[in-house]
């Protein structure tokens, strides 16, 4: 029986996006990581190219977490304290890259300085020779005044800052363009706005391929829908040919998916949920996979078990 | 939406004029400034009144390359002009145009694939043009099932069923609507849908109006491609508009200037 040929043939491509800068770079990292490159749905490799593995980052604090249930926090105790041992943990835990959540620059979550943040950042890029990326604590005025210092501290590293928002943009695309560094665009779970906020950034001469979109993640059981079909619309208008969509996209699996009551209860209090041991590493485990499949490149984990449950996954779909 | 550009014809005094003096400033400003307002192909026509047809298309070609890369679609209803195009061109290409006999889709789907050329196609043969939907649709799908029998991509196929004056025929845009509609039907994929957009509007008042509402309508018929006056704002504004409503392009506030980038 002749079967129809069904393959897809797309005309676009996700661009590729290479964070980290080795010596021979200007930098001082061991090796860049490179995000994007597909030119098929995910794992519909019959139609086209995959593009580059997806690169799990996982994340650091710059002030101790506050409500990291026991079986996350078990694994970073010793180093909760001290970013630089944080960021080295996760290398051991078999981070891609290392996410630093600059948090505690927050003006209600510690209101660190700029130069706390700037010590922070280098202690990090001594600590590790990961490729770097550091998110702001999305207080616009706060993130205004520390993240231009801290690109400038981290100038030449080709790391990936965070991020632009439609409100406030100018700032950071002007620091990046400046320092060499890639650059997170940032929308509300609203993929017109996520379109519209690369539009403006590339109007002030960012180049499109330093550029990682990010939509509001929603965990499992919290909103996952939602990113889920704008990922999915956003990775088949890139293939399609829309050159604003076509940058690589990353999530925050971690936070979203610990933040979840099903993370967090204890067996006395959901006793029916199942293993406490066990329920918050799945559901960020799970959160994870299911966004692969809607089309991301970086993925922002916590925990060591989830991290490499997902990358077992990769492995097996790549 | 694939625009193919309408103004490098000789049946525009400017470009006339043009030809006659060999001036190809006139032609350089066209190519950037139809390339600029988001053209897919320029369209070449050397109009009817050139002494040297042949020699008329090289040069348009050659003075068109020279200012831009911008596909060029070769617009003749003679075999012979179509070939002297064809031998100068050097960006991509389309031949504008082949009549629907089998005999003719032969001879020109050789040379399309010869020179991996789109190739557009009308909906009329020996006969004439077509009065009625039926009839067109049967040519279409003689050019499609054509176009499969020489082994070129649908893709590479533009199927025009010959949009009429409104003052000739004025029940004929309802029933063009509905030739979109079924050209659609003859293949997966289908092949791509044009018209001559002006052709609706010569001689009438309000020809910016016209072609913009009958554009809008087509697009949602399933029209992808026309033949078109780029450098009318509003009517590329109507199309990339019409293109969003229809989910062909995510919706950002500067969906206008996203969609000429």
């Amino acid at each position: 029986m002749q079967i129809a040929n069904v393959t897809e043939k797309w005309t676009g491509a996700v661009k590729e996006v290479t964070i980290g800068a080795t010596k021979d770079e200007g930098g001082s990292r061991g090796k860049a990581v490179t995000v994007g490159g597909a030119r098929s749905i995910p794992f519909m490799d019959f139609d086209g190219d995959q593009g580059k593995r997806i690169a799990v980052a996982m994340d650091v604090y710059d002030i101790p977490p506050e409500d990291w249930p026991e079986p996350l926090l078990k694994n970073y105790a010793d180093v909760v304290n001290d970013p630089a041992a944080w960021a080295k943990k996760c290398a051991e835990y078999g981070a891609d890259l290392i996410c630093l959540k600059l948090d505690g620059i927050h003006p209600d979550k510690g209101n660190k300085s700029a130069d706390d943040a700037v010590n922070t950042v280098k202690s990090i890029l001594e600590a590790v020779d990961l490729p770097l990326i550091i998110w702001g604590c999305e207080n616009d005025e706060k993130d205004n005044e520390v993240m231009p210092k801290v690109s400038q501290a981290a100038a030449g590293e080709r790391c990936l800052l965070g991020g632009a928002t439609q409100d406030n943009y100018k700032t950071i695309t002007a620091v990046c363009l400046a320092d060499g560094h890639n650059l997170i665009t940032q929308a509300p779970v609203d993929i017109n706005i996520g379109k519209q906020i690369n539009i403006l950034v590339t109007d002030l001469g960012f180049p499109l391929d330093k550029i990682v979109m990010f939509q509001t993640t929603g965990a499992l059981g919290y909103g996952i829908e939602y990113c889920y079909s704008i990922h999915e619309r956003g990775r088949i208008a890139a293939l399609s040919g829309d050159g604003q969509m076509s940058t690589p996209v990353i999530c925050d699996v971690g936070h979203e998916a610990w933040r979840a009551k099903e993370a967090k209860a204890s067996d006395t209090e959901a006793p029916q949920w199942g293993s406490f041991a066990e329920r918050g590493i799945m559901w960020e485990a799970i959160t994870a996979v299911t966004l692969i499949q809607s089309g991301v490149d970086i993925i922002r984990m916590y925990h060591p078990k989830a991290v490499s449950i997902v990358k077992e996954h990769i492995d097996k779909l790549t | 939406m694939i625009t193919i550009a309408e103004r490098i014809n000789g049946m525009f005094l400017d470009v006339k004029r043009a030809i006659k003096e060999k001036d190809a400033s006139v032609i350089h400003k066209l190519a950037k400034e139809q390339t600029e307002a988001g053209a897919t192909y320029l369209d070449i026509n050397v109009g009817t009144a050139a002494a040297d047809q042949l020699d008329a298309m090289r040069w348009l070609v050659e003075a068109t390359q020279e200012a831009v890369n911008t596909p060029i679609a070769l617009d003749s209803q003679k075999l012979d002009v179509i070939k002297a195009g064809l031998e100068v061109v050097k960006n991509n290409v389309m031949i504008n145009s082949a009549q629907g006999d089998p005999e003719t889709l032969d001879t020109y789907m050789q040379l399309a694939k010869q020179h991996n050329a789109a190739l557009l196609c009308l909906t009329m043969n020996k006969e004439g043009i077509p009065q009625n939907v039926d009839t067109r649709i049967e040519i279409a799908a003689t050019i499609a099932a054509k176009a499969m029998e020489h082994d070129i991509d649908m893709d590479k196929i533009f199927i025009d069923p010959i949009l009429f004056t409104i003052t000739v025929d004025q029940k004929q845009p309802a029933y063009m609507l509905e030739v979109f509609n079924q050209i659609k039907l003859i293949s997966d994929p289908p092949p791509h849908i044009t018209v001559g957009l002006s052709n609706l509007s010569q001689g009438t008042k309000e020809k910016s109006l016209i072609s913009r509402t009958f554009l809008t309508m087509a697009v949602a018929a399933g029209m992808d491609t026309a033949l078109m006056d780029v450098l009318d704002k509003d009517l590329m504004d109507a199309a990339i508009c019409a293109e969003m409503i229809l989910n062909k392009q995510i919706y950002s506030d500067s969906f206008l200037k996203a969609a000429r980038q």
